[in-house]
Order: C-alpha cells, then sequence, then structure tokens
C-alpha cells in the first residue's frame, strides 16, 4: 500500500474526528437552558451565586475563543466533565464501567455473525437454488427484518421463562461476579448467552445476504472462468478466487457496523437490561443527562470514524487497484 | 503427485532435442492412461452443444466435426453467434449453466471426454487444452499478482512446489517478453498487450498439448495486436504447440493457420488448409466472408455485405441454414441438410452445389 494512500485517509479521518468535537461542542451550547440552572436546581438562588458558578465554570467567558480552547483542551485529556444523574462520577468514569460488557456482548455478536453470516452467504451464492441457498437465504432474510427485541422476546418466553435454562436478564446473579474462578465465568456466560444469541442472529441475516449477493456476482466473472477452466478443483476456485473479490464489499460493511459497536445494540441491551452503553444512553436520555450523552455521542462518532479508517485500509490490502 | 519425466509421448519429427528444465510445449509426462499413442491429437466428431433457453435449445453448435493434428494451427472463423467460441468451450466443456453437450464425441488422443464426469474431466482442462480467453483484463483475477496466478495451475495441477511454481512462472512470463522488474504486478498495472502476454504465459503453464486463442487479439490495437501475433506464431514454432484459433479477422487466420475452419449457424460451412480457403473458397458463405473484408491491395471499393442476418437457432431453417442468404440458392437447398463433399485439395464443403461425395479439384 503505498504511503499516499494511507497518508490520505488518515488525514481524512483527523479531519471528521475535529468537526465531529467542534460539532459536538456547538451542539449542546445550542440547546435551551443554562447548565448552572440545571446543576443548581434552585429558583430562588440569588444572582451572585449564579454569576460565582459561572465564573467557576468559565462560562462567563464567551464561546469563542475561550469556552472552546477550554472545551478541547478537556477533551483531548479526556476529562468531559461530571454527570448530572450519577452524582459525582465523571462521565469518563461512568462511560469506561460500561463498555466493557457492549464491547462483550455487541463485539462477540459482531465476531459471530461475521464468520457464520459470511460463510452461509457464500455457499448458498456458490450453490445458488441448493438447500443451504434457499432455507439460509429464506431464514436470513426474516431474521433481518426483525428487530432485537422480537428475536429476544421468544428467546426469553422460550429458554428462560419457559425452560429456566437461562437467566433472564443482567449480567450477574447477585454475588455471580464474585465467586470463584470457574464459577464466575459460568455465570457470565449463562447471562450473555440469551443477548448473544439475539444480537448474532439479528446480524446474521445483513451479512449473508450481501454474501449472498456478492458471491453471486462474482461467479459470473471472467476469471471465475478462467479458474475454472484452469482445471481447480470447485472448492479451491470459491475460496482463493471468487472470495477474495466478493469480501470487498463486506470489508466496508463489517467495519461500519463495527464502529457501531461502541454504541451498543440498544434494544437488545434493553430487553436483557444488559448494563452496556446501550442501557446508559436511555438512562441518560429519561435523565437529561448532557454530559454523559455528549461523551457517549462523542465515542460513537470517533469509532465510526476509525473503525471507516480501519475498512479503507484493509480495503487497501485486499484489491491492489485502489492502492493507487 | 508430481509424475515422473517420461519420455515425450509424442515426438514430433522437427522439434530439436529437449533438455530438461527448458521450457517446452513438448510434453514432460506421459500421456493419460488410456490415451491411444496411435489416434490423431484431437477429433471431434457431430458435436452438438445446445443452450437452454425459456422452452426451447438454442442449437449452438450443430454437428460440427474437425481434427486436430499435432503442432498444427486451425483458424476458427465466422461472424458473431456462429459457435465458434462454444465449440471452443464445448472441448473441455466450460459451458454457462444452461449449456449441454447433447451428442458427439471430442476426442483427445483417442479419448472420448464427452464421456467424462465432471470431475474426471477437470483432469484434462489446462493440462492438456488451455486456453487464452479474449479480454484478459477480465479473465485475470484483479486482486491476485499476476505471477502467482500462472504459478497456481503449476502449483495445483502438476503438484509441484510453490518455489518451483513460482520460478517456472517467472521463466513463463521471461519466455513472453514480460520484464523480470514486473513480477509482482497485478493485471490493472500491466498494460492491454502486457495483459495478455501474462494470459499467453499463463496458459502455457502446464505445457498442454493444445491451447485455444479465443480471440487473443480482439482487444489490442493493431500494433500491440500484431506483437502478440508474433509471439504466438513464435511460441507456436518453438514449442510445438497445436493451436486452435478463434478470431472474426481473416487476416489473422490467413498469418498464423495451418487450416481453417469456417463455420455458419453453428455448423461447419467449409474447412481446409488455409491457402485453399482463401485463394479457392467453395462455399458461397466463404466466398462472402472473404468479400466482406478489407483488402489494402485491392481498390477503394465499397465493401461486400451479406444481406439478411444469421437464423435463429432456436429453430434454424430446415435445409442448409445460409439458404436464406444465399446467392445461389437451389430448392433442395431450403429442405436437405447439405452433405459434406470432400474435394481431392483437402478441402470440405457442406454444400449442394458440390454434390457428389468426392471432387476434382476445380482449376
Amino acid at each position: 500500500m503505498s504511503g499516499r494512500y494511507l497518508g490520505q485517509r488518515v488525514l481524512q479521518a483527523l479531519g471528521t474526528i475535529v468537526a465531529i468535537v467542534l460539532l459536538n461542542f456547538l451542539l449542546f451550547r445550542l440547546m435551551p437552558g443554562s447548565p448552572e440552572r440545571i446543576l443548581l436546581r434552585n429558583p430562588n438562588l440569588s444572582p451572585q451565586v449564579v454569576e460565582a458558578t459561572r465564573a467557576r465554570w468559565g462560562l462567563d467567558k464567551p464561546l469563542l475563543p475561550d469556552q472552546l480552547v477550554a472545551y478541547i483542551g478537556s477533551t483531548v485529556q479526556g476529562d468531559f466533565g461530571y454527570s448530572f444523574k450519577f452524582r459525582g462520577q465523571s462521565v469518563t468514569s461512568v462511560i469506561a464501567d460500561r463498555i466493557g460488557p457492549t464491547l462483550l456482548l455487541v463485539g462477540l455478536g459482531e465476531l459471530i455473525s461475521a464468520i457464520a453470516g459470511i460463510a452461509i452467504g457464500a455457499y448458498a451464492g456458490w450453490r445458488r437454488g441448493g438447500l443451504v441457498d434457499r432455507v439460509g437465504s429464506g431464514a436470513s432474510l426474516v431474521l433481518y427484518s426483525m428487530p432485537y427485541f422480537v428475536i429476544g422476546m421468544p428467546l426469553i418466553v422460550i429458554f428462560a421463562a419457559g425452560l429456566g435454562w437461562f437467566p433472564t436478564s443482567g449480567m450477574t446473579s447477585v454475588g455471580g461476579g464474585d465467586r470463584p474462578f470457574p464459577a464466575n465465568l459460568i455465570d457470565l456466560a449463562r447471562h450473555l448467552a440469551l443477548p448473544l444469541a439475539t444480537v448474532s442472529l439479528g446480524l446474521i441475516g445483513q451479512y449473508s445476504i450481501l454474501m449472498r449477493s456478492a458471491i453471486i456476482e462474482t461467479r459470473s466473472e471472467d476469471y471465475i472462468t478462467t479458474a475454472r477452466a484452469k482445471g481447480l478443483r470447485d472448492g479451491r476456485v470459491l475460496r482463493a478466487h471468487a472470495f477474495p473479490n466478493a469480501m470487498l464489499p463486506m470489508v466496508t460493511l463489517i467495519a461500519i457496523n463495527l464502529g457501531y459497536v461502541i454504541g451498543g445494540a440498544i434494544t437488545a441491551e434493553i430487553v436483557f437490561s444488559w448494563p452496556g452503553l446501550g442501557t446508559l444512553t436511555i438512562t441518560a436520555l429519561s435523565a437529561r443527562d448532557y454530559p454523559v450523552l455528549q461523551g457517549i455521542f462523542l465515542l460513537v462518532a470517533v469509532s465510526v470514524v476509525l473503525a471507516n479508517l480501519a475498512a479503507d485500509i484493509i480495503y487497501g490490502i485486499l484489491d491492489p487497484r485502489v492502492r493507487g | 503427485m508430481s509424475e515422473p519425466m517420461g519420455e515425450p509421448a509424442i515426438e514430433p519429427a522437427l522439434t530439436p532435442p529437449l533438455t530438461p528444465g527448458q521450457i517446452r510445449g513438448r510434453r514432460q509426462w506421459p500421456l493419460p492412461k488410456q490415451a491411444d499413442p496411435a489416434a490423431p491429437l484431437l477429433q471431434v466428431r457431430n458435436l452438438q452443444t445446445y443452450f437452454k433457453l425459456g422452452s426451447g435449445w438454442v442449437k449452438a453448435v450443430d454437428d460440427v466435426s474437425f481434427g486436430l493434428t499435432d503442432g498444427e494451427a486451425l483458424g476458427l472463423v465466422g461472424e458473431s453467434g456462429c459457435g465458434k467460441t462454444t465449440t471452443a468451450l464445448s472441448l473441455v466443456r466450460l459451458l454457462p449453466t444452461n449449456g449441454r453437450i447433447r451428442g458427439g464425441s471430442v476426442e483427445l488422443f483417442g479419448i472420448d471426454l464427452v464421456a467424462k464426469s465432471d470431475l474426471a474431466l477437470q483432469r484434462y482442462r489446462w493440462r492438456e487444452i488451455s486456453i487464452i480467453f479474449q479480454g484478459a483484463m477480465n479473465a485475470l483475477n484483479p486482486v491476485i499478482q499476476v505471477r502467482r496466478q500462472i504459478a497456481e495451475p503449476i502449483r495445483y495441477r502438476l503438484g509441484q512446489s510453490e518455489a518451483a511454481s513460482q520460478k517456472r512462472a517467472e521463466e513463463l512470463l521471461d519466455l513472453v517478453g514480460i520484464p523480470s522488474r514486473r513480477l509482482g504486478a497485478y493485471p490493472h498495472e500491466l498494460s492491454g498487450g502486457m495483459r495478455q502476454r501474462a494470459m499467453i504465459a499463463m496458459a502455457l503453464a502446464c505445457d498442454p498439448a493444445i491451447v485455444i486463442g479465443d480471440e487473443p487479439t480482439t482487444a489490442l490495437d493493431a500494433m500491440v495486436q500484431a506483437q502478440i501475433l508474433q509471439l504466438l506464431e513464435q511460441l507456436r514454432r518453438e514449442l510445438g504447440l497445436s493451436l486452435i484459433l478463434i478470431t472474426h479477422d481473416l487476416s489473422v487466420v490467413a498469418e498464423t493457420c495451418d487450416r481453417v475452419l469456417v463455420m455458419y449457424a453453428g455448423r461447419v460451412a467449409e474447412e481446409g488448409p488455409v491457402a485453399r480457403v482463401f485463394t479457392e473458397p467453395r462455399h458461397p458463405y466463404t466466398r462472402k466472408l472473404l468479400g466482406a473484408f478489407p483488402n489494402i491491395r485491392s481498390d477503394r471499393r465499397t465493401l461486400e455485405t451479406i444481406p439478411g442476418e444469421p437464423p435463429n437457432l432456436l429453430n434454424p431453417p430446415p435445409g442448409c441454414r445460409f439458404a436464406p442468404r444465399c446467392p445461389q440458392v437451389m430448392p433442395v437447398c431450403t429442405e436437405v441438410v447439405p452433405p459434406e463433399a470432400v474435394f481431392a485439395d483437402g478441402v470440405r464443403v457442406a454444400c449442394h452445389l458440390y454434390e457428389t461425395p468426392v471432387h476434382e479439384t476445380p482449376a
């Protein structure tokens, strides 16, 4: 890959992140109401106290450049202020507490569904009209069209409430996380099973449908005929020639989805009361916890940008034509 | 997997003695087990390849027979859609999913390939019959280095080691005149002519008995076209390749081929030595075809055209398929499929103008 291509992509990503930071600053300054009134929550405050508070937080200074400089300075240092809802906790620590469960649930779900979806889609497309295609593509379409809570509800009804195999919600039983080594992991796995199944099933359809059409498109390319003319086995034609080309559109989709992983699968997390960023978003929204929302917004936006950068780089490795 | 270096089974009279490691078109391994050493290299008999289209069958190749002897170059000519490419691809059954070989035989060293299962047929692809596709830009995989694509059949079909296949691929690229600094190139990094050279190198990878050139120079400009043809001709002479060249460019056939097969609407119209067919065309279609070709030495008169268009091959006319457009059409032509008349100079013609089976060469 040429340095020029890489440099261009990195610069583009950096530019986008700067724009996001500026937008994040302006968006929340444009909201009605004033921070000191929300925080102090007392309508009968004397103007002197309000003024003193404004001065303490730098709100008496003009938006540009003072407030913006201060904002950028603290953002770069990872300081996003303090949560309104979780009193005394910094936004950073509130988000840090929730990021692990989300990465575990959505990251793992993304991984499982990408591998399974690509495998099913590739096979269905290669043997178009075969059994895998008819069963797999039908199921994929149904799953793709179902929101997480529609997938999650029946799973809870059958496997948690009905059969009692798995707990209905949460990430640990009471005291479950404090048990000795294998027991705490098993407890986590039992809690993870249903939400993970929901997230995986929800994503698998999307991947397999796209992969199927990519393989079908690739299959009619001339170089596939060349590969067959070479007398290569069917499996090798698929693996070595059709698959790498069909993966090109998949890389972009996977990377964009990975960016959203950080945001959490909100409905899936809510259905299973999973303590991730998705439930945090809902909590912060209903409590009007602007600093936390601002933090989540920035985190999701930046990770989408970084995931896209990763997609561009991987694309460049897979497809020599875009390296330039 | 690698088979022992056997004595070349078919030794042409004029090939110089072989040295190990030299890139050769001659066989470096024995003939397939069931092969008949006395049989001609390739004998196609009454080949019928149809395509399923809606409720009917398109008779794309109907009753085509021809032979190819060792070291020979055969030109397949005819207008677009006459079944040239389908005929060639039928040899190794590289047909679209709706294509079927409905009858006839393709005998390579006396082994009928039509009777082979798909898996058994794979063994003959590339190793015995390889193809130079037209439009190398699309026929080469865009995301794999050209050298790796050439090495692939050596690695996977001949069972050579990765290092040996790569080395052989480099030799082949050198042979077709691609400079060694372009070894790591991807298809899009090469010019059209270079890509076609790479395609030729790939076709030579397994020392095939027969190379099919499917319009190998169509997409190239005249200068590059000439270079590629020169390369093919040189390789053919040096490696003793047997070549089937599909083209609608008659001058290419005149320059490179020993024999020519003129096809019309899925059937053979005329076949014979290039010198004979081009100087003494006997089938009215061949005459029209030659008349429709610009000649740089002749005066600038308007080119001849053939009125009408080729028949619909879902429902071809019952007699001679050229009858509706033929200037010399007779009543019998629209009813009876013309039998092949064989002339003493080796030309055979499917036309009612020549009724008796064997003819004297016309004066």
